[in-house]
Parts: structure tokens; C-alpha cells; sequence
């Protein structure tokens, strides 16, 4: 049977769209949004479990073509399900403390990772634009998740209007780009002969697309105000899942279809890399709500990767893969700190003040969001220092020796504002107003602390993953 | 060349012909009441003339909502059905499943009561989130 080999291709992308439905149906039937919860993540693990399985699959396309298989692809499937499947463990709790608690969530959520497994699949433009926009237009609905919120409105509202409009650039380049190959598929844009003004066109609408897509310094406007607007465990699976699943779609798009003009968009992004490290630590340093600091630190966290980008070496492509396993865990896991300290006191209990004394009342978590924190800012043992080290040293290969030390010296101005949170949470005791902090559900604890030992994990024993990620000639240029 | 077109001059013929013998046979065949209300313009049930910054029903929007979600399935199925010869039986499976996700969408809309036009029963539902 060969259509049955083909449809076991893309399995985790059936397995999540059966998941989205059914928690879809239950929630017509039964309003339980703690049966939806259960399923959702019974799923995800099956989806995560199933993805990590690809990774040791054969590689190849399936679809006629349209879908891509195993290696990169396999991984980036993992990535999104990584980031799915440990935000939603943190969703409940969050959103019922909060009192917002309702099924759809996880089918949205769920409908989001569909996308994200579509486009880190996808061996076409037009799959991977449904992929984009099937993400998108699910992510923008969770974002307005709190609609009596001022702020969840208006971080709905940009969202979908910045997302619209950057679907727009990217849907022009693809059509230029077919224009000028007269095909969507990757492999037959890599063949193009003719080089004129309609190809080169399409390329750089592509690039903005995906630019704003992974909120690349000048197209960033909208990722402050969106990942401080939306519920925090939203913003943690927004920050992680769906960037994770936009690089990898743009290490295939490059790698697949425009690898003869390398050196172009190669010297492109190394403008872009450059811009969006130093701007995107530079508005950092100067946050005082704790999630829009995050909210620039993952903007400089795509900095970091887009010097992988500017290298665009096979080496310098695993290194990004593992950059973004590492950034999902201790993002995810960052938030969903943020989030816990939020729903003790309301929202908008986000801002850095606020923290003041925390991290002694409950001394797990304090632990935890220094794990993450120490890791964002790349220091050795955590995964974070390895990932950065290994883009670094994938674009060093390169000779891009002026971008590394751009590189070094904005992750030495990122200490700053990381540091700065637990400055606060373990030295201004006498600051703080006085909380009382509530323990933690067991699972949501367990959640945290898994992530903070797979970010140690990875960051002490990052040998077998790198030399998988390594083994992926797929991507490989 | 042009002969090919003559089916659809024929049917352009039809169609004039057929809608003035419409309203030449209503006019001579049916009874004739004029009344100023006939002459206005109808609009989805609602005054035509008015303030701009009017309140109307929000179910409005949502109905909208589902036939576009209805139209643009049927704009799925005529191509695929006008090429079903070449696409083969397989395809066909795939249709339904696309209908049946569509049909499971529905029945959510209906269940959440998007097709509740009993104002009265809708203001005492609990409100949510």
C-alpha cells in the first residue's frame, strides 16, 4: 500500500489534527475543558513520541513531492512538539488559576501545531504557506484569548494585522518566485536559469516574510506588544513552538531553493543578524516588565540564530536546530515562571518590581528561573552555552569573524537584564510589596523541572543530539 | 473560432428572454397592490436608512462567518469534481474527510448556539470566559 506509507509520512501532522477535532468535539458535548486538557496532552506526547521516532527514519518526500520527510524536517517536528506539548502542561493550571479556563484553548493550540507541522514539512511554497497561515490564524485567536483585557485585545489586533500583512509580502514573493521558476517546488526554484529582476524580487520578499515571521530586527514591532498582551503560557508556546517551526521552514526554503545564490542572501542576513542582535539586546536592557524583557531577549535569541543563517554551512544549520531545541526548553520554561508568579497576584503582575523577595518564598521556582535565565544568557553548563557556542563556531568556520564578535559582545550586554531578574528575586527583599506566594500544582512543578534538567542535560551531554543533528545531509549545503 | 461561443450566446439569449417574460407575466398575471415599503431597499431585514453607529445583532456576523466557511468549500469541491475523471476514486475519500472536518465544524457551531436566534435564551446563557 503505498498511499498508507505515505500518509505514516506525516503522521504527527494526523495525529495533532485528530487530537484538534476531538478536543474540538468534546467541548461541543461535554464543556469539560479538563477532559479536553487530558487528551490534549495524551497527543502531543504521542505526537512528540512519534516525531522522535522519525528522526531515525528513513529520509524523502511523499505528497507528489509536496511534503518532506525525516532529518531536518523530522527534527523541526520535534522542536514544535517539544514546545507544544510542555506549554500545554503548563496551560491548565495557568489559565485556571486566572479563571479562563476553556477547552477551545487546546483546540486552537492544537490547530496552531498543525500548522507548524505542515510548514516544517513542507517541500513546496504552497504547502508551506498553509502551513504559515494555518498556524498563524490560530495563533492570532489565542493571543486575544483574554478578551476583556485591554491588552489581549489590542496584542490580537496587531498580531493579526502585522501577521496579515507580512503573509502579504510573503505570498508575493512566492508568487514572483514562481514566475520566474514557473514552479512552487523548492528543488525546481534551485533550478532556475534565469536570474532577472522577478526572481531576484520574489527572493527578497520571501527573506521579509520570513523576517517578520521570526521577528528579525526591523520587522520586530509587533512581538513586544503581542508576547506581553497574550496569557503567558500562550506567549511561552507563541515565543517557543511557532519560531522554532518558521526557522526550520527557512533553513529548508534556503537550503532547498536558493542555494546557488548563496552568497546573496547569505550577506543579506548577516545585515539582518547584525541589526537585530544589538537592537533586540539593546531594547531589552531597558525593560521593566518581565515579559516584554523576554519578549526582546527572544528577538535577540533570533539574532543569535541568524549568524547561523549568515554561515550557512550544513554545520552551521545543525547548530541552529540545536540552538532552537535549547531556546524551546528555557523559554518555555521562563514563562511558565512568569506565569506562575503572575497568577498568584493577577495580571499584570509581570513587572520586574514586583519580583522583589520571590525567589525565596518558593525556592523551587526561584531555582528553576535562575536555570533558565543562566542558560538565555549562555553560560556553560546549560544548553544554552552550547547552542551559542556551536552557531558561533559554525559561522567562525565561515570567516564571519566580525558577526561572532558582534554576537559575543550582545550576549555579554544580555547578562544585564537577565541578571537583573535575579537581582531582584533573591536581593531586594525589603523592596518587594508583600505576596504570598501559593504552591504549585505537582504536575506544573514537574513540567519545570523536567525542562530545567533537559536545558542541563543537553548544555553537559550535548554530544549524541549534535552528532544526529550533524548526520541530517538533507539540509546540508 | 467564434462558433464555440454559441452555447453561451444561446444561454445569454435564454436568460434575457426568460427574465423578461418573468416580469412581464408577473405584472400581467398577478395582482397589483403598490405600497411605499415595497420600493425600499431590502437588507438582510434591517432599515436601509439610518445612523451609521447602529447596534444590530452580532449574529449577523457570525452567520456571515458560516457562509463564507460553506462557500469556500464549495469552491474547493467544483475543481476537484470537474477533474475527478484524472484524480481518480482515491480523492474521493479525501473530499469526505474534508467535508466531514467541515461537518464536525458545524455541528460545534451549533452546539455553542451560533444558530440561536431566541434572543431572550441566548442573554440568560452564562456568559464565558
Amino acid at each position: 500500500m503505498e498511499s498508507a506509507n505515505e500518509l505514516l509520512t506525516i503522521l504527527p501532522v494526523i495525529i495533532i489534527g485528530t487530537a484538534g477535532l476531538l478536543v474540538m468535539m468534546v467541548d461541543a458535548f461535554t464543556e469539560n475543558s479538563r477532559t479536553a486538557y487530558w487528551i490534549t496532552v495524551l497527543f502531543s506526547a504521542i505526537g512528540l513520541a512519534v516525531s522522535v521516532n522519525s528522526l531515525f527514519g528513513p529520509t524523502g518526500t511523499s505528497f507528489y513531492n509536496m511534503i518532506a520527510y525525516g532529518g531536518t524536517a523530522a527534527f523541526g517536528a520535534v522542536l514544535v512538539m517539544t514546545g507544544t506539548l510542555f506549554s500545554v502542561m503548563l496551560t491548565r493550571e495557568y489559565l485556571e488559576k486566572t479563571g479562563r479556563h476553556i477547552a477551545e484553548v487546546y483546540s486552537m493550540m492544537l490547530f496552531a501545531t498543525f500548522g507548524m507541522l505542515v510548514l516544517v514539512q513542507s517541500n513546496n511554497l504552497v504547502t508551506l504557506f498553509l502551513g504559515i497561515e494555518t498556524m498563524s490564524i490560530s495563533l492570532y485567536v489565542l493571543a486575544g484569548l483574554v478578551k476583556d483585557e485591554k491588552k489581549g485585545v489590542e496584542a490580537a489586533l496587531k498580531y493579526f494585522l502585522l501577521g496579515a500583512f507580512s503573509t502579504g509580502f510573503l505570498l508575493y514573493g512566492i508568487a514572483l518566485l514562481y514566475g520566474a521558476s514557473g514552479s512552487t517546488f523548492l528543488v525546481d526554484i534551485a533550478a532556475t536559469d534565469e536570474k532577472g529582476l522577478i526572481y531576484w524580487a520574489g527572493v527578497a520578499l520571501l527573506l521579509v516574510g520570513f523576517f517578520f515571521k521570526v521577528s528579525a530586527v526591523p520587522f520586530h514591532m509587533w512581538t513586544p506588544d503581542v508576547y506581553q498582551g497574550a496569557p503567558t503560557t500562550i506567549t511561552a508556546f507563541m515565543a517557543t513552538a511557532s519560531k522554532a517551526a518558521g526557522f526550520v521552514a527557512f533553513i529548508l526554503v534556503l537550503s532547498r531553493a536558493l542555494p546557488d545564490v548563496r552568497a546573496e542572501w547569505s550577506d543579506v542576513i548577516w545585515l539582518f543578524a547584525i541589526f537585530t542582535m544589538v537592537i533586540g539586546n539593546i531594547l531589552a536592557l531597558v525593560q521593566d516588565n518581565v515579559k516584554r524583557m523576554l519578549a526582546y531577549s527572544s528577538i535577540a535569541h533570533a539574532g543569535y540564530v541568524l549568524i547561523g543563517f549568515a554561515a550557512a554551512t550544513g554545520a552551521a544549520y545543525s547548530a541552529i536546530l540545536f540552538y532552537l531545541f535549547a531556546y524551546t526548553l528555557m523559554n518555555v520554561g521562563a514563562f511558565g515562571i512568569v506565569a506562575y508568579y503572575e497568577w498568584n497576584k493577577g495580571l499584570d503582575f509581570t513587572e520586574i518590581k514586583n519580583y522583589a523577595g520571590l525567589g525565596y518564598q518558593q525556592p523551587l521556582m526561584g531555582v528553576l528561573m535562575s536555570v533558565f535565565l543562566f542558560s538565555m544568557v549562555g553560560i556553560p553548563p546549560f544548553a544554552g552555552f552550547i547552542g551559542k557556542y556551536r552557531v558561533f563556531a559554525a559561522a567562525i568556520d565561515e570567516g564571519l569573524i566580525s558577526l561572532v564578535i558582534v554576537g559575543v559582545l550582545a550576549s555579554a550586554a544580555s547578562v544585564y537584564y537577565y541578571i537583573r531578574v535575579l537581582v531582584y528575586l533573591y536581593m531586594k527583599e525589603d523592596e518587594g510589596a508583600q505576596v504570598t506566594l501559593v504552591k504549585p500544582g505537582m504536575l506544573y512543578s514537574v513540567t519545570l523541572v523536567i525542562l530545567a534538567v533537559l536545558t542541563l542535560y543537553f548544555g553537559i551531554n550535548p554530544g549524541s543530539l549534535t552528532d544526529l543533528l550533524l548526520s541530517f545531509k538533507d539540509a546540508a549545503y | 473560432m467564434l462558433e464555440q461561443y454559441l452555447p453561451v450566446l444561446i444561454l445569454v439569449e435564454l436568460a434575457i428572454i426568460l427574465a423578461i417574460a418573468f416580469i412581464l407575466l408577473s405584472r400581467l398575471l398577478g395582482p397589483n397592490r403598490p405600497a411605499s415599503n415595497k420600493l425600499g431597499a431590502y437588507e438582510s431585514g434591517m432599515d436601509p436608512i439610518g445612523q451609521a453607529r447602529d447596534r444590530y445583532s452580532v449574529s449577523f456576523y457570525i452567520i456571515a462567518m458560516e457562509f463564507i466557511v460553506f462557500d469556500l468549500e464549495v469552491i474547493f469541491i467544483y475543481p476537484w469534481a470537474v477533474r475527478y475523471q484524472e484524480f481518480g476514486e482515491g480523492t474521493l475519500w479525501a473530499m469526505m474527510l474534508f467535508i466531514f472536518i467541515l461537518f464536525l465544524g458545524l455541528i460545534y457551531t451549533l452546539k455553542k448556539g451560533s444558530f440561536d436566534w431566541d434572543t431572550e435564551h441566548t442573554a440568560t446563557r452564562k456568559p464565558r470566559l
